[in-house]
């Protein structure tokens, strides 16, 4: 029987995807357009964002979005409804967006000349924090109604974005949400996050977002 | 709940190392991943055993060290080790402060492989 041999490996787990990942930041940064990952759980209004954000920049700032899906273009159809372009993703099962997928995305959205691509991951807490994008920069959505222990279920996801936008703070005064520990929390597991808090639905926070998102397209341009 | 890519991402770096070194079997691979990770080490080697069918990497063994979350203090820099579920009650073992920031936990490494 041949001897056994210890091999050193030393290799990222997901080698492949950080590397397409790095590549297709690198490309759309000297295409100036800058790639953001937008990531939440179902419901907590990734879709109406964009909407808002389409609406208040539509005449400022050349928009596209890559909408993921597991099976149904519903989201898509409401963003192309705006008039800018909204590429589909139906991941057919997958619960998380990798740098390969996305490039498909992108590939769909060449010949646009955008400024702005807002890719909206699937919706899932878990996995979409595992894989790099490639996106610039990634922004967390947390509603109100899912509760402020959230950093603690999952950790990775507060970890990894830049931003954490808190919706639904129309419904704070119906809730026990303490917006106080959940920005602990955050700040805990990554300290150079900002936080944002916003409602989709009344408006409020939205001209922050605004300005948030104006600075870091300012300062990618640079 | 994305254990299968990450399966298949393991499979790839392996087979290629393996290959590099002109392996005839692998027996096992020695993995880093950090305790922030939802990964569960029961369905990685489920999914390992099944897309590892008919290549050199079939029957091996992946064995799976959990890095621990390690979070420094922000008053005397002390670095120490909580559980995932008590991040919320941070309590430095040297002077007691509360406040801390998250050092490591994410790792996501293939550190070695044992071959024939």
């Amino acid at each position: 029987m041949a001897e056994i041999k210890l091999i050193e490996v030393k290799e990222e787990i997901l080698a492949d995807n950080i590397r397409q990942a790095a590549s297709v930041r690198d490309e759309y940064k000297r295409k100036k357009t800058m790639l953001l990952n937008l990531m939440s759980s179902p419901g907590s209004g990734k879709t109406s964002l964009i909407l808002r954000t389409v609406e208040a920049l539509k005449d400022s700032v050349n928009i596209g979005v890559i909408e993921a899906d597991i099976d149904s273009t519903v989201d898509a159809e409401k963003v192309a409804a705006t008039g800018i372009p909204a590429v589909q993703l139906r991941t057919g099962g997958f619960c998380h967006l990798d740098a390969a997928m996305v490039t498909q995305g992108l590939d769909a959205l060449v010949g646009n000349d955008l400024d702005l691509i807002i890719i909206e991951n699937v919706g899932n807490l878990v996995c979409p924090a595992e894989f790099d994008t490639g996106a610039h920069k990634n922004v967390m959505i947390l509603s109100v109604p899912e509760g402020d222990d959230k950093p603690l279920k999952y950790p990775l996801m507060f970890s990894v974005s830049d931003l954490l936008l808190v919706n639904k703070i129309d419904y704070l005064a119906l809730s026990d949400f303490d917006i106080g520990a959940l920005r602990k929390r955050a700040l805990t597991l990554n300290p150079r996050m900002a936080i944002l808090e916003i409602s989709c639905r009344s408006g409020a926070g939205i001209e922050e977002w605004i300005k948030w998102l104006r600075q870091e397209l300012e300062a990618f341009r640079k | 709940m994305h254990e299968m890519p990450v399966t298949e991402s393991i499979l790839n770096v392996v087979l290629k190392h393996a290959a590099m070194n002109k392996a005839e079997k692998i027996i096992s691979v020695n993995l880093q991943i950090g305790k922030l990770s939802d990964l569960q080490d029961e369905w990685l080697q489920r999914y390992f055993d099944y897309l590892s069918k008919g290549t050199i990497a079939e029957g091996a063994k992946l064995k799976i060290e959990r890095t621990p979350v390690i979070m420094q203090c922000d008053g005397c820099s002390t670095c120490y080790e909580v559980e995932v579920a008590q991040m919320d009650n941070l309590v430095c073992p040297a002077c007691g402060a509360d406040r801390a920031t998250f050092f490591s936990g994410r790792e996501y490494y293939i550190k070695t492989m044992e071959v024939q």
